[in-house]
């Protein structure tokens, strides 16, 4: 079983080895020439005022937080959806009414405007 | 004489340590596959060139076709900015956070009945789990550059990736509950039948296949979902610090990206490397010496099929006009989220009654 995962753990490894290869290619073959203008984050010509770490909307949060209760439940939802035909119709039921709390909670965000974005 | 040569090929590979013959698999996946992302870039300029009455790059090699080494070979040349006040650590590692992330998950990717480096149980738990992480190659490399436009570009392609993701979840659930198991060969053998094309999931799960690939779309930040790029207001996002390779290893990514949702909604919903002639073509036609491997199962349909949703893509590219974000968002959670919700207890019913010629009727 276990060593299923070891093509896995060997293909993360060429993946991001990959990725290191090649931006140490440019490092090597690219010019390297820099002056204060040029290392200046860009702003369309103007000279960066403020922080550019700045303030942002509060409701990126709210879809994280979201995401993360939604995210569960399909979590959740796997290993049920994988055994459904064994566990027949109380299975069957017995998730329409989890997904029914769910679908409540999702109601009450919608009534509340948490997904509103205009 | 080749018989010979193969045997001793053969001899040679199964005598080397497991290690080495996962690299030389693995090897023989990427390299594909990054001639595959290169074209895909060749393919798009002339796709969408040809559908806006132009030529499309024609300079480099007959009809521009050395364009993709051309452009790999200057960006290699370019310079790589590392702007001032920028996490130098983190602006460097998000890409290959980036594009490690959008290799890895085709370790559990099947090509043809048998043909993949690792068979995984949870093999579509391990690719929802691997391109989740992709995020943060964006978000990270958004942050570090220190630049507002990078920090907006990656707030709203997080935010995107992120509401998309839930309604591409609930459409694999579906899936799962359709074939009854993770692991992805599995799930390409359940669309196996009599039946032929009729037996694909595409048909009983039609509105979580359509949903999966939009979804796909908006997960890749490609048009019409590309306001994180939306070069008319944040230039270019996420990734308007980086040049030279560090870009190229994000667009390679996202290419990468792009190619992987379209082998996965094959796999998934279009049967994979089955043929559609099965079903109703004559048994005779599988019979014929050559014609007969092409037309039955096999590798080629699977890429053939997945360069139809590739091609999809170019196609909405030319095609729609940007959505602005709040319809972005719309559509992801009040649209898509409902309706997944609403035919996950559809197909729960199309099981649970035993409706054919998908599932066998109870009894």
């Amino acid at each position: 079983m276990l060593e299923h995962y070891l093509p896995v753990v060997i293909f993360l490894v060429v993946g991001l080895g990959v990725g290191v290869v090649m931006i140490s290619l440019g490092f090597v073959m690219g010019r390297r020439r820099p002056d204060a203008e040029k290392l200046s984050p860009y702003e369309c010509g103007f000279e960066a005022f403020e922080d550019s770490r700045m303030k942002f909307d509060v409701r990126y949060y709210l879809v994280a937080i979201l995401f993360i209760i939604f995210d569960l439940e399909i979590a959740f939802l796997f290993p049920w959806a994988v055994v459904l035909e064994d566990i027949g119709l109380f299975g069957f039921l017995a998730m329409v009414l989890f997904l029914g709390i769910l679908v409540i909670g999702f109601i009450y965000e919608w009534k509340k405007g948490a997904l509103e974005w205009e | 004489m080749m018989a010979e040569a193969l045997q001793a090929f053969l001899e040679f590979y199964g005598a080397l340590p497991r290690p080495v013959q996962i690299l030389g698999q693995i090897v023989l996946l990427v390299a594909p596959l990054m001639v595959c992302v290169a074209y895909l870039t060749y393919a798009e300029r002339k796709v969408i060139s040809y559908m806006q009455v132009r030529i499309g790059p024609n300079r480099v090699g007959p009809r521009g076709w050395l364009q993709p080494i051309a452009d790999a070979l200057k960006l290699m040349f370019k310079e790589i900015i590392i702007p001032s006040g920028a996490n130098k650590f983190l602006f460097i590692i998000s890409p290959v956070i980036s594009i490690g992330t959008a290799l890895a998950a085709w370790a559990v990717i099947p090509f043809a009945d048998g043909v993949v480096i690792s068979d995984l149980n949870a093999g579509l738990l391990y690719v929802l789990a691997v391109t989740s992480l992709g995020v943060y190659g964006v978000i990270i490399a958004g942050w570090s550059s220190n630049s507002k436009y990078a920090l907006l570009g990656a707030m709203r392609s997080a935010a995107q990736i992120v509401a998309y993701e839930i309604a591409m979840g609930f459409a694999l659930v579906g899936v799962l509950m359709a074939a009854g198991s993770l692991n992805l060969g599995e799930i390409v053998r359940a669309q196996a039948g009599e039946w032929g094309p009729v037996n694909w999931f595409a048909l009983p799960l039609l509105p979580l296949f359509l949903i999966y690939f939009i979804s796909g779309v908006a997960e890749t930040n490609r048009a019409p979902f590309d306001v994180a790029e939306g070069e008319s207001e944040i230039v270019a996002g996420f990734h308007v610090e980086y040049s030279g390779m560090a870009f190229a290893v994000f667009f390679l990514a996202e290419y990468a990206n792009m190619i992987l949702i379209s082998a996965l909604a094959t796999i998934m919903f279009l049967g994979g490397w089955l043929s559609p002639l099965h079903g109703w073509a004559p048994a005779g036609w599988f019979e014929v010496p050559v014609l007969g491997l092409l037309l039955d199962d096999g590798i080629h349909w699977f890429l053939a099929k997945t360069a139809f949703f590739l091609f999809c893509y170019l196609w909405f590219r030319a095609t729609f006009p940007r959505y602005r974000y709040d319809q972005i968002m719309r559509l992801g959670w009040k649209v898509f989220i409902p309706i997944t919700i609403v035919w996950l207890l559809v197909v729960g019913g199309f099981i649970l009654g035993g409706l054919p010629p998908w599932w066998a009727p109870a009894g």
